[in-house]
């Protein structure tokens, strides 16, 4: 027994575990959360790399090229590589767990979860082909 | 199987400690024995000095709940034969105060769950003479999940968040709330909503979806969460793009 423990007459000593620090990594669940909380770090630096983007274009096309070769270096790749694994991972994540935020009603039957998660699915693949269109030039 | 199996259950005792520390129990291990019949079978024949709440050995009464090998269980629904060969580890559920052994303080959670008004609020109540608030199948199908809860915060101790920050409502309590809203009877969604819309009520919860998959009874509360989230941002669009409707 130690000294500062003793008997308390009027009120319990209640003890208050801490939480430990490291609380991420006892536990699948929490480390994938946390994984996906760090994805959205990817999903802001792909917006600063387009406006890189868009600044290098604006500048002329020396410019473009530098943002090309840089784009090219090792370092950058790696980085690209990994963040759109992490961008994936995010998107994946979200759209699984858009079935529990939404509750579809068609009808006034609730419209089943997997179905909302693939008309999200869809649409994300209808937005990319879009993209790929505009971009490979179908429009012309 | 074996006959016997070994309860690694923690003990704290104010009076005499500062740490929460483990004693063993061989406690018999039949097929149809739940983890609180082992800590009945301590407290009767072994060691009546070990401290936990029960009440009702079926899944209803919600008092039963602690951390089973790191999980948050009912113990009248776990059985003991799933931990074989042992030892298995009891402790109490994570993230509250404990006041002795095996039983935690309440209290925060019970005056969380008083502010976000878990009854059906109404502006005005109709006469008796009108009779009812009479409810279509399909209305009560809308909240009948979320009033399965049956207060055994599990879901609280699974919960980092709660945790981390012991100022978050929590998702038994949001979950409640949501209850009340989905409610055709209720009209107090807006009085809620004030409580909730704080940053310690919905907006703390980073969807872990922890509650969701350690609660007993399918309530999800990490949806109800998450739907309140949609329904408050929704509201919130529609107050700027029209104002008069704005409450």
């Amino acid at each position: 027994m130690s000294d500062r423990s003793g008997f308390t007459e009027y009120h319990p000593r209640w003890l208050r575990p801490r939480m430990s620090t490291y609380w991420w990594l006892t536990r699948w669940s929490h480390f994938r959360f946390i994984l996906r909380e760090l994805s959205s770090v990817f999903v802001a630096w792909f917006v600063v790399y387009f406006l890189i983007l868009v600044h290098a274009v604006s500048r002329g096309p020396a410019s473009y090229q530098a943002f090309l070769d840089w784009s090219g270096s090792a370092a950058v790749l790696v980085l690209n590589v990994v963040g759109l694994a992490f961008v994936v991972f995010h998107a994946v994540t979200w759209f699984t767990l858009a079935p529990q935020a939404m509750a579809v009603r068609v009808g006034g039957r609730r419209v089943p979860g997997f179905i909302v998660a693939a008309s999200n699915y869809l649409a994300w693949a209808v937005a990319s082909a879009g993209v790929a269109w505009l971009l490979l030039g179908g429009w012309r | 199987m074996a006959d016997t199996i070994i309860m690694k259950v923690a003990r704290y005792r104010p009076e005499h400690e500062d740490e929460i520390t483990f004693e063993e129990y061989e406690v018999p291990c039949p097929r149809d024995w739940v983890v609180l019949d082992g800590l009945n079978y301590i407290k009767d024949r072994v060691d009546g000095t070990l401290s936990y709440r029960w009440s009702c050995r079926m899944g209803i009464c919600g008092s039963c709940g602690m951390t089973v090998n790191g999980e948050p269980q009912l113990t009248c629904a776990t059985f003991l034969a799933d931990y074989g060969p042992g030892p298995v580890r009891v402790e109490p559920l994570s993230n509250f105060p404990v006041v002795r052994d095996l039983v935690v303080e309440l209290g925060d959670f019970m005056r969380k769950l008083v502010s976000v008004k878990p009854w059906i609020v109404r502006e005005e109540e109709k006469p008796l003479s009108e009779g009812e608030y009479l409810q279509t199948p399909e209305e009560l199908g809308e909240y009948k999940q979320y009033s399965m809860c049956i207060n055994c915060m599990l879901c609280y101790a699974a919960c980092p968040v709660y945790g981390l920050d012991p100022t978050f409502v929590g998702p038994a309590a949001i979950a409640l709330a949501q209850r009340y809203n989905l409610d055709s009877r209720d009209q107090g969604a807006a009085e809620r909503l004030d409580i909730l819309s704080q940053h310690s009520g919905i907006w703390g919860c980073t969807f872990v979806g922890e509650c969701t998959r350690v609660c007993p009874k399918n309530v999800d509360p990490a949806g109800a969460i998450q739907r309140y989230k949609l329904t408050t941002a929704l509201e919130t669009v529609k107050s700027f793009v029209m104002p008069w409707r704005a409450r």
